[in-house]
């Protein structure tokens, strides 16, 4: 059986990175990610590895460029402003079709907010953040055995599709405490035949690059890449579906307020209310085909956010607008009591019906 | 018999540079020092953004085009992936010198083990012509069009001044290339600095004062001729840092 360890969610993301076979990590300190970075400086030297404090956030996510470059696994994370600060390197890693994994243990903003837990980067991580068309594949970790899971799937989606993953969690995820196993990991190889390794004198120079000046090729790149996106799309949504049979108010929520929505959903059912939740676990690609499911069925939808509504707009997407949904949320650093989320439902039950 | 043609390390690929830009001249130069160290096949160049955006077409060996300014940290991550490759980037001095100060220092200071060639022709090339960190004090450009008033815009960046007070780099030279002369001391420069990284023995930044005749505004002779009475007296030529001598594998 495998062993069973008591760890920080931070922590948990450094050791499945290592596990994956990350050997090169650069970051730069900020709150409330700071242990990650701490394992790393322990652990990668002993290894043969990479850990290096670089002089700033552009520094490190143009770092994790060049080892990407090479076709090797590497990561970078960061919190929210530090996230800013990497979006102009997210855009050159899309636009160079390169695979990377950054982590954003987010916390409260904008600008420089708090240091409190928070969901407010929700539209910077899906819709772009950098300029231009693009997307990463953003996982949403709600407990600390996700951390180590989804870093380990976001290492084999940025492998499997030459994109950048991002693991967005929280303050309160990063910084608990939980008993978690490691999965086995496959060390899966990707081949590689457009990294930089130097020729040998051997095939054509490979030239990693991100400029296209003609405007009809730089078109045809885009689409390209966009029906990239489409696979995943396809392929890769991910959710959790709870108490969702016979609910008739369908809560969304990623994260830690999915986990204070479980508690309002049983307080919600012990007084007669079916409620049930749709926890994406993917928040690009979204869970659309789930929701849109879901909303032939329930009444109304409740989107609990620690944000000032941001995924609900998704939903309402989803669903096509067919039923109503409602905005539970908390913001700059604080996080909705299950009561709260229980009094969301109430309204929702009395709205939808 | 051949007695003069185009080095390996250069593709087939036709320059774009204006008429009398010495960028022809210093992508001659690496691409020999390349070549002479028999390296083509182990080498990966990081081109910047600017007017030699374009030179991953120019050299023949695996390259990579960094964002502005970040060549310095693109390369630390190449080359700490892959340490026995020899990594070089190819920096302007509007990339190098102003928005990417912070990589190019940090880099220096950690004593990365790659070389760095940089142009400095005091003069934002490819934008068409306006201040750069570089320019001289009552230099006319786009956006200095009563000349660089170091009162308003301050004083030019002399970057192998600065980076000699460190104790990291371990080669920083100065050189020109506007007469046969200066030009075979750039070579030796360049030679130079890509032997310290195959020894292991870290940073070395060639500063190569340039021209560019079309943002000048002069003939290319003229601009050969400022180089001499303009720019050298400001940057002089020389070498301000050489620990090539102390530093080994076993630093490293």
């Amino acid at each position: 059986m495998e062993e069973k360890v008591l760890m920080k969610g931070n922590e948990a993301i450094a050791e499945a990175a290592i596990r994956s076979g990350c050997r090169h990590y650069f970051g730069y300190p900020i709150t409330p990610q700071t242990e990650i970075a701490a394992y790393m400086s322990k652990v990668m030297p002993k290894i043969g590895g990479t850990f290096l404090q670089a002089e700033s956030e552009v520094a490190a996510i143009n770092m994790v460029y060049g080892v990407a470059s090479t076709g090797k696994r590497v990561m970078t994370s960061s919190s929210s402003p530090g996230i800013s600060l990497k979006s102009e390197g997210l855009s050159y890693l899309a636009g160079s079709d390169l695979p990377a994994l950054v982590i954003n243990v987010q916390r409260g903003g904008p600008g420089l907010g708090g240091i409190q837990p928070s969901q407010s980067d929700y539209f910077q991580a899906t819709k772009g953040g950098g300029h231009g068309d693009y997307h990463m594949i953003v996982l949403a970790p709600s407990s600390v055995q996700e951390m180590a899971s989804l870093t380990m799937k976001g290492f084999e989606l940025a492998d499997k599709y030459r994109m950048t993953s991002m693991i967005l969690a929280d303050g309160t995820i990063g910084q608990m405490m939980e008993a978690i196993t490691f999965p086995e990991t496959k060390s899966e190889t990707v081949d590689t035949p457009w990294a930089v390794t130097g020729t040998e004198c051997k095939r054509p120079h490979n030239i990693i690059n991100s400029l296209s000046l003609v405007p009809e090729e730089l078109e045809r790149f885009n689409i390209q890449r966009f029906e990239r996106y489409a696979e995943v799309e396809k392929n890769e949504c991910m959710w959790e579906s709870y108490e969702m049979e016979d609910a008739e108010i369908c809560v969304v929520a990623f994260g830690i307020a999915a986990r204070v929505a479980k508690n309002a959903i049983v307080a919600a059912r012990a007084e007669g209310i079916k409620a049930g939740m749709i926890r994406p676990i993917t928040l690009w690609p979204f869970p659309k085909a789930a929701l849109y499911e879901a909303s032939k069925k329930v009444k109304a939808f409740v989107s609990v956010e620690l944000s000032m509504g941001q995924m609900i707009e998704d939903i309402e997407l989803a669903i096509r607008c067919s039923r109503p949904v409602s905005l539970c949320r908390r913001v700059g650093g604080v996080i909705p009591n299950p009561e709260e989320v229980l009094n969301s439902i109430r309204e929702a039950m009395k709205g939808g019906n | 018999m051949i007695v003069f043609d185009k080095p390996k390390s250069l593709t087939d690929t036709p320059f774009h540079y204006c008429p009398g830009c010495t960028h022809g001249i210093v992508h001659r130069l690496v691409a020999e020092a390349i070549d002479e160290f028999g390296i083509e096949g182990k080498t990966i160049g990081v081109a910047p953004v600017g007017c030699a955006v374009l030179a991953y077409n120019y050299f023949a060996c695996d390259m990579v085009e960094a964002a502005h300014g970040r060549a310095p940290a693109v390369a630390t991550g190449l080359k700490r992936a892959l340490p026995d490759r020899v990594i070089f980037t190819y920096q302007g001095d509007g990339d190098l010198a102003s928005i990417g100060m912070a990589e190019t220092v940090h880099a220096a200071t950690r004593n990365e083990n790659i070389t760095i060639i940089f142009i400095n022709n005091a003069i934002y090339g490819m934008t068409g012509g306006q201040m750069a960190p570089t320019s001289l004090p009552g230099q006319v450009t786009q956006t200095s069009p009563y000349g660089r008033d170091v009162k308003t815009a301050g004083y030019p960046v002399k970057i192998c001044e600065i980076l000699s007070q460190l104790d990291g780099p371990t080669y920083l030279e100065r050189v020109a290339v506007n007469n046969v002369k200066n030009v075979r001391n750039a070579k030796k420069a360049i030679r130079k600095a890509f032997q310290n990284q195959i020894e292991g023995k870290g940073f070395s930044l060639i500063e190569v004062i340039s021209t560019c005749p079309t943002n000048w505004g002069m003939t290319p002779e003229k601009a050969l001729a400022w180089v001499d009475e303009k720019m050298i007296p400001y940057y002089p030529l020389g070498v301000y840092t050489d620990r090539s001598a102390e530093r080994g594998e076993e630093e490293k």
